[in-house]
Protein backbone atom coordinates (compact mmCIF):
# COMPACT_ATOMS: atom_id res chain seq x y z
CA UNK A 1 0.00 0.00 0.00
CA UNK A 2 2.17 2.83 -1.21
CA UNK A 3 2.76 5.47 -3.84
CA UNK A 4 6.15 4.95 -5.41
CA UNK A 5 8.32 6.89 -7.78
CA UNK A 6 10.71 4.48 -9.44
CA UNK A 7 13.81 5.74 -11.22
CA UNK A 8 12.05 8.85 -12.41
CA UNK A 9 13.67 10.92 -15.09
CA UNK A 10 11.98 13.99 -16.39
CA UNK A 11 12.59 16.87 -18.76
CA UNK A 12 10.05 19.03 -20.56
CA UNK A 13 11.70 18.71 -23.94
CA UNK A 14 14.59 16.88 -25.58
CA UNK A 15 16.48 20.14 -25.91
CA UNK A 16 16.02 20.94 -22.21
CA UNK A 17 18.21 19.77 -19.32
CA UNK A 18 17.00 17.01 -17.01
CA UNK A 19 14.94 18.31 -14.12
CA UNK A 20 14.74 15.01 -12.29
CA UNK A 21 17.42 12.38 -12.66
CA UNK A 22 16.84 8.86 -11.42
CA UNK A 23 14.68 9.95 -8.53
CA UNK A 24 13.15 7.41 -6.14
CA UNK A 25 10.55 8.12 -3.51
CA UNK A 26 8.11 5.99 -1.55
CA UNK A 27 5.10 7.31 0.29
CA UNK A 28 3.44 4.69 2.49
CA UNK A 29 -0.31 4.86 3.12
CA UNK A 30 -0.93 6.95 6.22
CA UNK A 31 2.59 8.36 6.24
CA UNK A 32 3.47 12.04 6.39
CA UNK A 33 6.56 13.03 4.43
CA UNK A 34 8.02 16.44 3.81
CA UNK A 35 9.77 17.16 0.53
CA UNK A 36 12.32 19.82 1.14
CA UNK A 37 14.70 21.57 -1.25
CA UNK A 38 15.67 25.05 -2.37
CA UNK A 39 14.11 26.50 -5.49
CA UNK A 40 14.86 24.81 -8.78
CA UNK A 41 15.37 21.28 -7.52
CA UNK A 42 12.22 19.95 -9.12
CA UNK A 43 9.91 19.75 -6.12
CA UNK A 44 6.90 20.96 -8.03
CA UNK A 45 7.75 18.83 -11.06
CA UNK A 46 7.96 15.76 -8.84
CA UNK A 47 4.57 16.65 -7.35
CA UNK A 48 3.03 16.97 -10.80
CA UNK A 49 4.50 13.61 -11.81
CA UNK A 50 3.28 11.86 -8.66
CA UNK A 51 -0.26 13.18 -9.14
CA UNK A 52 -0.32 12.19 -12.81
CA UNK A 53 -0.38 15.70 -14.28
CA UNK A 54 2.82 14.97 -16.18
CA UNK A 55 4.17 11.73 -17.61
CA UNK A 56 7.78 10.85 -16.72
CA UNK A 57 10.33 10.72 -19.55
CA UNK A 58 11.71 7.49 -18.05
CA UNK A 59 10.75 5.46 -15.01
CA UNK A 60 7.36 4.95 -13.45
CA UNK A 61 4.96 6.21 -10.85
CA UNK A 62 3.31 3.23 -9.20
CA UNK A 63 0.22 3.28 -7.03
CA UNK A 64 0.01 0.08 -5.01
CA UNK A 65 2.14 -1.66 -7.60
CA UNK A 66 0.19 -0.54 -10.68
CA UNK A 67 0.59 2.59 -12.83
CA UNK A 68 -1.61 5.59 -11.90
CA UNK A 69 -5.10 5.30 -13.39
CA UNK A 70 -5.48 7.60 -16.40
CA UNK A 71 -9.27 7.68 -16.22
CA UNK A 72 -11.63 8.05 -13.33
CA UNK A 73 -11.05 9.78 -10.02
CA UNK A 74 -7.35 9.67 -9.19
CA UNK A 75 -6.64 8.55 -5.60
CA UNK A 76 -3.61 10.84 -5.64
CA UNK A 77 -4.72 14.46 -5.50
CA UNK A 78 -2.49 17.47 -5.85
CA UNK A 79 -3.13 20.67 -3.93
CA UNK A 80 -1.64 23.51 -5.84
CA UNK A 81 0.40 26.46 -4.70
CA UNK A 82 -2.03 28.97 -6.21
CA UNK A 83 -5.61 28.13 -5.24
CA UNK A 84 -7.01 30.86 -7.48
CA UNK A 85 -5.59 29.03 -10.50
CA UNK A 86 -7.05 25.71 -9.42
CA UNK A 87 -10.60 27.06 -9.43
CA UNK A 88 -12.65 28.06 -12.46
CA UNK A 89 -13.17 31.82 -11.93
CA UNK A 90 -16.62 31.68 -13.51
CA UNK A 91 -18.04 29.09 -11.15
CA UNK A 92 -19.74 29.67 -7.86
CA UNK A 93 -17.86 27.85 -5.12
CA UNK A 94 -20.65 25.38 -4.58
CA UNK A 95 -20.12 24.09 -8.10
CA UNK A 96 -16.36 24.00 -7.51
CA UNK A 97 -16.86 21.65 -4.57
CA UNK A 98 -19.47 19.57 -6.36
CA UNK A 99 -17.00 18.82 -9.11
CA UNK A 100 -15.59 16.14 -6.83
CA UNK A 101 -18.94 14.71 -5.82
CA UNK A 102 -21.56 15.28 -3.16
CA UNK A 103 -20.95 17.94 -0.55
CA UNK A 104 -19.70 16.50 2.74
CA UNK A 105 -20.90 18.66 5.64
CA UNK A 106 -18.28 17.21 7.94
CA UNK A 107 -15.41 18.30 5.72
CA UNK A 108 -16.94 21.75 5.22
CA UNK A 109 -17.28 22.18 8.99
CA UNK A 110 -13.75 20.97 9.59
CA UNK A 111 -12.31 23.57 7.23
CA UNK A 112 -14.60 26.29 8.60
CA UNK A 113 -16.24 26.84 5.22
CA UNK A 114 -19.32 28.95 5.83
CA UNK A 115 -22.45 28.16 3.88
CA UNK A 116 -22.67 31.79 2.72
CA UNK A 117 -19.38 31.34 0.84
CA UNK A 118 -20.85 28.61 -1.33
CA UNK A 119 -22.90 31.07 -3.37
CA UNK A 120 -19.98 33.41 -4.01
CA UNK A 121 -17.54 33.65 -6.85
CA UNK A 122 -13.84 32.84 -6.32
CA UNK A 123 -12.70 36.47 -6.68
CA UNK A 124 -14.84 37.41 -3.69
CA UNK A 125 -12.81 35.22 -1.33
CA UNK A 126 -9.24 35.47 -0.08
CA UNK A 127 -6.40 33.08 -0.95
CA UNK A 128 -6.64 31.27 2.36
CA UNK A 129 -10.36 30.76 1.98
CA UNK A 130 -9.91 29.47 -1.54
CA UNK A 131 -7.19 27.07 -0.42
CA UNK A 132 -9.68 25.57 2.05
CA UNK A 133 -12.03 24.94 -0.85
CA UNK A 134 -9.26 23.24 -2.82
CA UNK A 135 -8.45 21.01 0.14
CA UNK A 136 -12.09 20.23 0.83
CA UNK A 137 -12.58 19.35 -2.84
CA UNK A 138 -9.62 16.96 -2.76
CA UNK A 139 -10.83 15.30 0.45
CA UNK A 140 -14.37 14.93 -0.88
CA UNK A 141 -13.03 13.12 -3.93
CA UNK A 142 -11.93 10.40 -1.50
CA UNK A 143 -8.21 10.82 -2.09
CA UNK A 144 -5.84 8.41 -0.33
CA UNK A 145 -2.72 10.39 -1.09
CA UNK A 146 -2.50 14.15 -0.84
CA UNK A 147 0.40 15.95 -2.50
CA UNK A 148 0.56 19.41 -0.96
CA UNK A 149 2.73 21.65 -3.13
CA UNK A 150 3.49 24.64 -0.91
CA UNK A 151 -0.15 24.94 0.00
CA UNK A 152 0.40 27.44 2.77
CA UNK A 153 3.24 29.55 1.40
CA UNK A 154 1.04 32.52 0.56
CA UNK A 155 -0.92 32.43 3.80
CA UNK A 156 -0.33 34.27 7.03
CA UNK A 157 1.00 32.24 9.95
CA UNK A 158 -2.29 31.89 11.79
CA UNK A 159 -4.17 30.67 8.73
CA UNK A 160 -1.27 28.37 7.93
CA UNK A 161 -1.54 26.75 11.34
CA UNK A 162 -5.32 26.44 11.10
CA UNK A 163 -5.22 24.80 7.71
CA UNK A 164 -2.45 22.38 8.57
CA UNK A 165 -4.23 21.35 11.79
CA UNK A 166 -7.32 20.44 9.82
CA UNK A 167 -5.35 18.63 7.13
CA UNK A 168 -3.41 16.57 9.68
CA UNK A 169 -6.55 15.74 11.62
CA UNK A 170 -8.37 14.60 8.48
CA UNK A 171 -5.35 12.63 7.32
CA UNK A 172 -5.28 10.78 10.63
CA UNK A 173 -8.98 10.03 10.38
CA UNK A 174 -8.85 8.74 6.82
CA UNK A 175 -5.45 7.03 7.01
CA UNK A 176 -4.38 9.34 4.23
CA UNK A 177 -0.78 9.84 3.17
CA UNK A 178 0.58 13.36 2.86
CA UNK A 179 3.55 14.60 0.90
CA UNK A 180 4.17 18.17 1.98
CA UNK A 181 6.37 20.16 -0.36
CA UNK A 182 7.84 23.11 1.45
CA UNK A 183 10.66 25.61 1.72
CA UNK A 184 10.11 25.89 5.41
CA UNK A 185 12.23 23.49 7.44
CA UNK A 186 10.43 24.21 10.68
CA UNK A 187 7.08 23.46 9.14
CA UNK A 188 8.49 20.28 7.61
CA UNK A 189 9.75 19.03 10.98
CA UNK A 190 6.59 20.07 12.79
CA UNK A 191 4.09 18.25 10.59
CA UNK A 192 5.95 15.30 9.11
CA UNK A 193 7.49 12.11 10.34
CA UNK A 194 10.13 12.01 7.63
CA UNK A 195 11.92 14.69 5.61
CA UNK A 196 13.25 14.05 2.14
CA UNK A 197 15.79 16.63 1.05
CA UNK A 198 16.19 16.67 -2.71
CA UNK A 199 19.31 18.80 -2.56
CA UNK A 200 21.22 16.31 -0.38
CA UNK A 201 20.53 13.08 -2.22
CA UNK B 1 -19.48 51.85 -7.46
CA UNK B 2 -22.77 53.64 -7.88
CA UNK B 3 -21.63 55.37 -11.05
CA UNK B 4 -20.42 52.15 -12.64
CA UNK B 5 -23.75 50.51 -11.91
CA UNK B 6 -25.47 53.40 -13.63
CA UNK B 7 -23.27 53.07 -16.66
CA UNK B 8 -24.03 49.39 -16.88
CA UNK B 9 -27.75 50.02 -16.57
CA UNK B 10 -27.50 52.71 -19.24
CA UNK B 11 -25.68 50.32 -21.55
CA UNK B 12 -28.35 47.70 -20.93
CA UNK B 13 -31.19 50.09 -21.77
CA UNK B 14 -29.37 51.38 -24.85
CA UNK B 15 -28.69 47.88 -26.06
CA UNK B 16 -32.30 46.84 -25.56
CA UNK B 17 -33.49 49.93 -27.48
CA UNK B 18 -31.12 49.15 -30.35
CA UNK B 19 -32.30 45.57 -30.42
CA UNK B 20 -35.94 46.66 -30.56
CA UNK B 21 -35.24 49.15 -33.36
CA UNK B 22 -33.42 46.57 -35.46
CA UNK B 23 -36.17 44.04 -34.87
CA UNK B 24 -38.79 46.66 -35.81
CA UNK B 25 -37.05 47.36 -39.14
CA UNK B 26 -36.80 43.65 -39.77
CA UNK B 27 -40.45 42.99 -38.95
CA UNK B 28 -41.64 46.01 -40.95
CA UNK B 29 -39.83 44.72 -44.01
CA UNK B 30 -41.68 41.45 -43.80
CA UNK B 31 -45.08 42.90 -42.91
CA UNK B 32 -45.21 45.73 -45.47
CA UNK B 33 -47.92 44.86 -48.00
CA UNK B 34 -46.97 44.43 -51.64
CA UNK B 35 -49.06 47.49 -52.77
CA UNK B 36 -46.92 49.92 -50.79
CA UNK B 37 -43.96 49.19 -53.01
CA UNK B 38 -45.95 48.60 -56.20
CA UNK B 39 -44.90 50.58 -59.25
CA UNK B 40 -47.08 53.52 -60.26
CA UNK B 41 -45.99 55.47 -63.30
CA UNK B 42 -47.95 58.53 -62.23
CA UNK B 43 -45.63 58.86 -59.23
CA UNK B 44 -42.36 58.09 -61.01
CA UNK B 45 -39.16 59.98 -60.20
CA UNK B 46 -40.62 62.11 -57.42
CA UNK B 47 -38.22 63.80 -55.02
CA UNK B 48 -38.70 63.26 -51.26
CA UNK B 49 -41.98 64.63 -49.97
CA UNK B 50 -44.31 64.05 -47.04
CA UNK B 51 -46.09 61.38 -49.02
CA UNK B 52 -42.95 59.60 -50.16
CA UNK B 53 -40.29 60.22 -47.49
CA UNK B 54 -37.39 58.95 -49.58
CA UNK B 55 -38.97 59.86 -52.93
CA UNK B 56 -39.81 57.36 -55.65
CA UNK B 57 -37.70 55.58 -58.25
CA UNK B 58 -38.04 55.54 -62.04
CA UNK B 59 -40.89 53.02 -61.81
CA UNK B 60 -42.73 55.06 -59.22
CA UNK B 61 -42.05 52.68 -56.32
CA UNK B 62 -41.93 54.24 -52.88
CA UNK B 63 -38.28 54.21 -51.87
CA UNK B 64 -38.81 54.35 -48.13
CA UNK B 65 -40.74 51.11 -47.97
CA UNK B 66 -38.50 49.58 -50.59
CA UNK B 67 -35.48 50.43 -48.44
CA UNK B 68 -37.13 48.91 -45.38
CA UNK B 69 -37.87 45.76 -47.35
CA UNK B 70 -34.34 45.73 -48.69
CA UNK B 71 -32.89 46.05 -45.20
CA UNK B 72 -35.05 43.18 -44.07
CA UNK B 73 -33.71 40.99 -46.88
CA UNK B 74 -30.17 42.08 -46.07
CA UNK B 75 -30.70 41.24 -42.41
CA UNK B 76 -32.00 37.78 -43.24
CA UNK B 77 -28.88 37.17 -45.30
CA UNK B 78 -26.76 38.66 -42.54
CA UNK B 79 -28.32 36.62 -39.76
CA UNK B 80 -28.28 33.27 -41.55
CA UNK B 81 -24.80 33.74 -42.98
CA UNK B 82 -23.24 34.94 -39.75
CA UNK B 83 -24.89 32.20 -37.68
CA UNK B 84 -23.55 29.53 -40.02
CA UNK B 85 -20.20 31.27 -40.11
CA UNK B 86 -20.00 31.56 -36.33
CA UNK B 87 -20.79 27.87 -35.85
CA UNK B 88 -18.07 27.00 -38.38
CA UNK B 89 -15.72 29.29 -36.46
CA UNK B 90 -16.54 27.60 -33.14
CA UNK B 91 -16.00 24.09 -34.47
CA UNK B 92 -12.88 24.96 -36.42
CA UNK B 93 -11.42 27.00 -33.56
CA UNK B 94 -11.92 24.22 -31.01
CA UNK B 95 -10.64 21.59 -33.46
CA UNK B 96 -7.48 23.63 -34.06
CA UNK B 97 -6.85 24.10 -30.35
CA UNK B 98 -7.60 20.53 -29.27
CA UNK B 99 -6.43 18.63 -32.34
CA UNK B 100 -2.96 17.42 -33.22
CA UNK B 101 -0.20 19.65 -34.57
CA UNK B 102 -1.10 18.60 -38.12
CA UNK B 103 -4.76 19.59 -37.72
CA UNK B 104 -3.78 22.90 -36.16
CA UNK B 105 -1.31 23.59 -38.93
CA UNK B 106 -3.83 22.76 -41.63
CA UNK B 107 -6.53 24.96 -40.09
CA UNK B 108 -4.13 27.87 -39.70
CA UNK B 109 -3.07 27.47 -43.29
CA UNK B 110 -6.73 27.46 -44.35
CA UNK B 111 -7.46 30.58 -42.32
CA UNK B 112 -4.50 32.37 -43.90
CA UNK B 113 -5.67 31.26 -47.31
CA UNK B 114 -9.26 32.48 -46.88
CA UNK B 115 -8.12 35.71 -45.26
CA UNK B 116 -5.50 36.25 -47.94
CA UNK B 117 -8.05 36.51 -50.76
CA UNK B 118 -10.18 39.67 -50.59
CA UNK B 119 -13.63 38.74 -49.28
CA UNK B 120 -15.58 40.42 -52.05
CA UNK B 121 -13.75 38.48 -54.76
CA UNK B 122 -14.14 35.19 -52.90
CA UNK B 123 -17.87 35.79 -52.33
CA UNK B 124 -18.36 36.67 -56.00
CA UNK B 125 -16.53 33.50 -57.06
CA UNK B 126 -18.46 31.22 -54.71
CA UNK B 127 -21.78 32.90 -55.48
CA UNK B 128 -21.10 32.66 -59.21
CA UNK B 129 -20.21 28.95 -58.99
CA UNK B 130 -23.43 28.20 -57.13
CA UNK B 131 -25.60 30.01 -59.66
CA UNK B 132 -25.88 33.37 -57.85
CA UNK B 133 -29.16 34.16 -56.13
CA UNK B 134 -29.82 33.92 -52.42
CA UNK B 135 -28.19 30.49 -52.01
CA UNK B 136 -24.93 31.42 -53.68
CA UNK B 137 -24.71 34.62 -51.68
CA UNK B 138 -25.44 32.90 -48.37
CA UNK B 139 -22.85 30.18 -48.94
CA UNK B 140 -20.34 32.76 -50.15
CA UNK B 141 -20.70 34.95 -47.09
CA UNK B 142 -20.83 32.03 -44.64
CA UNK B 143 -17.70 30.49 -46.13
CA UNK B 144 -15.61 33.64 -45.86
CA UNK B 145 -16.50 35.21 -42.52
CA UNK B 146 -15.50 32.57 -39.98
CA UNK B 147 -11.74 33.14 -40.02
CA UNK B 148 -11.08 35.83 -37.45
CA UNK B 149 -13.58 34.41 -34.95
CA UNK B 150 -12.09 30.93 -35.41
CA UNK B 151 -8.65 32.35 -34.64
CA UNK B 152 -9.99 34.09 -31.56
CA UNK B 153 -11.68 30.92 -30.28
CA UNK B 154 -8.57 28.84 -30.99
CA UNK B 155 -6.48 31.20 -28.88
CA UNK B 156 -9.04 31.27 -26.11
CA UNK B 157 -9.31 27.47 -25.94
CA UNK B 158 -5.53 27.07 -25.97
CA UNK B 159 -5.21 29.49 -23.10
CA UNK B 160 -7.98 27.75 -21.15
CA UNK B 161 -6.51 24.32 -21.78
CA UNK B 162 -3.29 25.24 -20.03
CA UNK B 163 -5.20 26.29 -16.92
CA UNK B 164 -4.56 24.21 -13.84
CA UNK B 165 -8.25 23.74 -13.05
CA UNK B 166 -8.79 21.97 -16.38
CA UNK B 167 -6.03 19.44 -15.68
CA UNK B 168 -7.40 19.09 -12.18
CA UNK B 169 -10.88 18.38 -13.50
CA UNK B 170 -9.42 15.46 -15.43
CA UNK B 171 -7.76 14.10 -12.27
CA UNK B 172 -11.17 14.32 -10.59
CA UNK B 173 -12.37 11.83 -13.18
CA UNK B 174 -14.20 14.16 -15.54
CA UNK B 175 -14.42 13.24 -19.22
CA UNK B 176 -13.35 15.48 -22.10
CA UNK B 177 -17.00 16.07 -23.00
CA UNK B 178 -17.83 17.14 -19.47
CA UNK B 179 -14.87 19.50 -19.39
CA UNK B 180 -15.87 20.95 -22.75
CA UNK B 181 -19.45 21.67 -21.74
CA UNK B 182 -18.79 22.76 -18.17
CA UNK B 183 -15.42 24.49 -18.28
CA UNK B 184 -14.74 25.58 -21.86
CA UNK B 185 -18.08 26.47 -23.43
CA UNK B 186 -19.27 28.85 -20.68
CA UNK B 187 -16.05 30.82 -21.28
CA UNK B 188 -16.50 30.79 -25.02
CA UNK B 189 -20.19 31.60 -25.32
CA UNK B 190 -19.94 35.34 -24.64
CA UNK B 191 -17.07 35.60 -27.16
CA UNK B 192 -19.11 33.54 -29.56
CA UNK B 193 -22.23 35.71 -29.39
CA UNK B 194 -20.35 38.97 -29.60
CA UNK B 195 -18.35 37.65 -32.53
CA UNK B 196 -21.57 36.58 -34.17
CA UNK B 197 -23.23 39.96 -33.77
CA UNK B 198 -20.14 41.82 -34.93
CA UNK B 199 -20.22 39.62 -38.02
CA UNK B 200 -23.73 40.89 -38.98
CA UNK B 201 -22.66 44.29 -40.29
CA UNK B 202 -19.87 42.70 -42.33
CA UNK B 203 -22.21 40.17 -43.82
CA UNK B 204 -24.84 42.82 -44.62
CA UNK B 205 -22.29 45.12 -46.25
CA UNK B 206 -20.90 42.27 -48.31
CA UNK B 207 -24.39 41.23 -49.36
CA UNK B 208 -25.10 44.80 -50.46
CA UNK B 209 -21.82 45.25 -52.29
CA UNK B 210 -21.97 41.92 -54.12
CA UNK B 211 -25.62 42.55 -55.11
CA UNK B 212 -24.60 46.05 -56.21
CA UNK B 213 -21.99 44.53 -58.50
CA UNK B 214 -24.63 42.22 -59.94
CA UNK B 215 -23.33 38.89 -58.62
CA UNK B 216 -25.74 38.49 -55.77
CA UNK B 217 -29.49 38.74 -55.42
CA UNK B 218 -31.71 38.88 -58.53
CA UNK B 219 -32.80 42.39 -59.65
CA UNK B 220 -36.49 41.93 -58.75
CA UNK B 221 -35.65 41.47 -55.07
CA UNK B 222 -35.82 44.75 -53.13
CA UNK B 223 -32.29 44.52 -51.66
CA UNK B 224 -30.25 47.57 -50.76
CA UNK B 225 -27.49 46.61 -53.15
CA UNK B 226 -30.01 46.35 -55.99
CA UNK B 227 -31.60 49.71 -55.17
CA UNK B 228 -28.19 51.38 -55.08
CA UNK B 229 -27.12 49.76 -58.30
CA UNK B 230 -30.35 50.91 -60.04
CA UNK B 231 -29.91 54.39 -58.65
CA UNK B 232 -26.55 54.77 -60.40
CA UNK B 233 -28.29 55.00 -63.76
CA UNK B 234 -30.26 58.08 -62.71
CA UNK B 235 -27.63 59.81 -60.62
CA UNK B 236 -26.27 61.77 -63.60
CA UNK B 237 -29.82 62.86 -64.46
CA UNK B 238 -30.02 64.69 -61.13
CA UNK B 239 -31.99 62.01 -59.22
CA UNK B 240 -29.92 61.96 -56.05
CA UNK B 241 -32.50 60.56 -53.64
CA UNK B 242 -32.53 56.87 -54.69
CA UNK B 243 -28.81 56.71 -53.93
CA UNK B 244 -28.56 58.90 -50.84
CA UNK B 245 -31.39 57.70 -48.61
CA UNK B 246 -31.08 53.92 -48.98
CA UNK B 247 -27.30 54.27 -48.70
CA UNK B 248 -27.56 56.35 -45.54
CA UNK B 249 -30.05 53.94 -44.00
CA UNK B 250 -27.73 51.03 -44.70
CA UNK B 251 -24.86 52.85 -43.01
CA UNK B 252 -27.06 53.71 -40.04
CA UNK B 253 -28.29 50.16 -39.55
CA UNK B 254 -24.78 48.76 -39.86
CA UNK B 255 -23.45 51.25 -37.32
CA UNK B 256 -26.37 50.44 -35.02
CA UNK B 257 -25.69 46.70 -35.13
CA UNK B 258 -22.00 47.34 -34.61
CA UNK B 259 -22.71 49.41 -31.50
CA UNK B 260 -25.11 46.73 -30.31
CA UNK B 261 -22.33 44.16 -30.53
CA UNK B 262 -19.90 46.41 -28.68
CA UNK B 263 -22.46 47.06 -25.95
CA UNK B 264 -23.20 43.36 -25.62
CA UNK B 265 -19.50 42.73 -25.20
CA UNK B 266 -19.43 45.25 -22.38
CA UNK B 267 -22.39 43.60 -20.70
CA UNK B 268 -21.22 40.01 -21.09
CA UNK B 269 -17.56 40.65 -20.37
CA UNK B 270 -17.43 43.38 -17.73
CA UNK B 271 -13.66 43.26 -17.38
CA UNK B 272 -13.10 44.40 -20.96
CA UNK B 273 -15.58 47.23 -20.49
CA UNK B 274 -13.07 48.96 -18.22
CA UNK B 275 -10.55 49.18 -21.05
Amino acid sequence: MALEAKNLWFRYDRSQPWILENRNLTLERGERVALFAPSGYGKSTLSLLLAGYLQPSRGQVLLEGAPLPRRGVCPVQLIYQHPEKAINPRWRLKKVLEESGKLDEQVLDAFGIESAWLDRFPRELSGGELQRFCLARALMSGADYLICDEISTMLDVITQAQIWNVVLEQAEKRNMAILAVTHNQNLARRICSRVVDLSRE
Amino acid sequence: MNRRLNRRTRTLILTAAMGVLILAVYAAGILVPEEWTASSFLDAKQPPSLQHWFGTDSLGRDLFWRTVKGLSVSMTVGIVASCVSAVIALLVGIAAAVGSKGVDGFINWLIDLVMGVPHTILIILISFCLGRGLKGLLVGIAATHWCSLARLIRGEVMQLRSQHYIALSRRLGKSSGWILTNHLLPHLIPQFFVGLILMFPHAILHEASVSFLGYGLPPEQPAIGIILSESMKYLSAGMWWPAVFPGLTLVLIVLLIDRLGENLRMILDPSSAQE
